[in-house]
């Protein structure tokens, strides 16, 4: 029988897809009983996990960096934007009611922000979706305190002898957004374009945006 | 907005030297150093009781402190700062 198909030189070297195929931990088994019982009891429906979930993974960068986007163009906006994240987001119809407060951290041309939770992987979530796996590894938690401009300079990141490096590490119950500057030779630039030059890494502070 | 025992930006503190065996979100390397508070961050459930079923209130308030980099590490540069969000029982006024 002829075949049907061509077999391909690499038909067989795809990893495994790793199935956590044994028993569930205490903490999954107490999402499932809660989760189960919550729906039960009418408290939400299956429905509205879903959905939030859904909201919560399908956030990126695009949010955060409309934001960036509007204050490189609108100085008032920038302003209420240093002054109140979650009021100014509002104003361009990015609803951060649920996420944890944030604020946002100008980079200007002294100082150079760079962002990192140290205890474990807050995030602004609301305007930058899922952190990268980096951001929650272990050298980048550790390093980025004590030596910040070694983990740019790996970033492939430079900054001029005289701007500072400022890190923030959100201890507690804030997120941070870096605002970084806007990249030479763009003026006249509308906002949309603008806002493609503003990276995730940009807004956590290891790279700049774009140039233009 | 300032209340009782507010501490105001500009405030110089030092960070307590405890090392509680319970959840804290203070890291250690800022415990026992000086630092200047930012801006009172805002009034927050206390982790430290809500790591144990506790609701954490009333609110304690949470500051945004800096450090000089220099002051933290061997190798700090000199200019570059470092800030973090402490609550306000782990920070002790320098000075008047």
């Amino acid at each position: 029988m002829a075949h049907s198909h061509a077999h391909h030189a690499d038909d067989h070297a795809h990893a495994p897809i790793e199935d956590a195929d044994g028993p569930s931990s205490d903490s999954v088994v107490l999402e499932q009983a809660l989760r189960e019982l919550l729906i039960e009891k009418g408290v939400f429906t299956a429905a509205d996990i879903r959905r939030e979930i859904d909201d919560l993974e399908s956030r990126g960068e695009a949010q955060g960096a409309r934001l960036v986007a509007r204050a490189w163009v609108d100085p008032g906006f920038k302003e209420r934007l240093l002054d109140d994240v979650a009021a100014a987001a509002a104003e361009i119809g990015i609803d951060l009611s649920g996420y944890a407060l944030t604020r946002a951290l100008e980079n200007t041309e002294h100082t150079h922000h760079l962002v990192v939770c140290t205890l474990c992987s807050c995030y602004p979530r609301g305007l930058l979706g899922p952190p990268p796996l980096w951001y929650k590894s272990r050298p980048y938690r550790s390093r980025t305190v004590s030596e910040p401009r070694a983990v740019l300079a790996e970033f492939g990141t430079a900054l001029p002898d005289d701007v500072a490096v400022e890190v923030v590490d959100s201890t507690a119950d804030l997120r941070y957004l870096v605002v970084p500057r806007r990249p030479a030779g763009t003026e006249g630039m509308d906002e949309e374009a603008l806002a493609r030059l503003v990276t995730r890494d940009s807004m956590i502070g290891v790279a700049h945006p774009r140039p233009a | 907005m300032t209340g009782p025992g507010r501490l105001a930006p500009g405030t110089r503190v030092r960070v307590r030297t405890a090392s509680p065996r319970t959840h804290c979100r203070t890291p250690h390397y800022v415990r026992g150093r000086e630092g200047v508070v930012v801006r009172h961050a805002g009034d927050f459930p206390d982790p430290e009781r809500r790591a144990y079923h506790h609701l954490g209130l009333p609110a304690v308030p949470l500051y945004h402190v800096r450090f000089a980099q220099a002051d933290l590490w061997p190798d700090g540069r000199a200019g570059d700062t470092l800030t973090l969000d402490l609550y306000g029982h782990w920070l002790d006024p320098i000075g008047a």
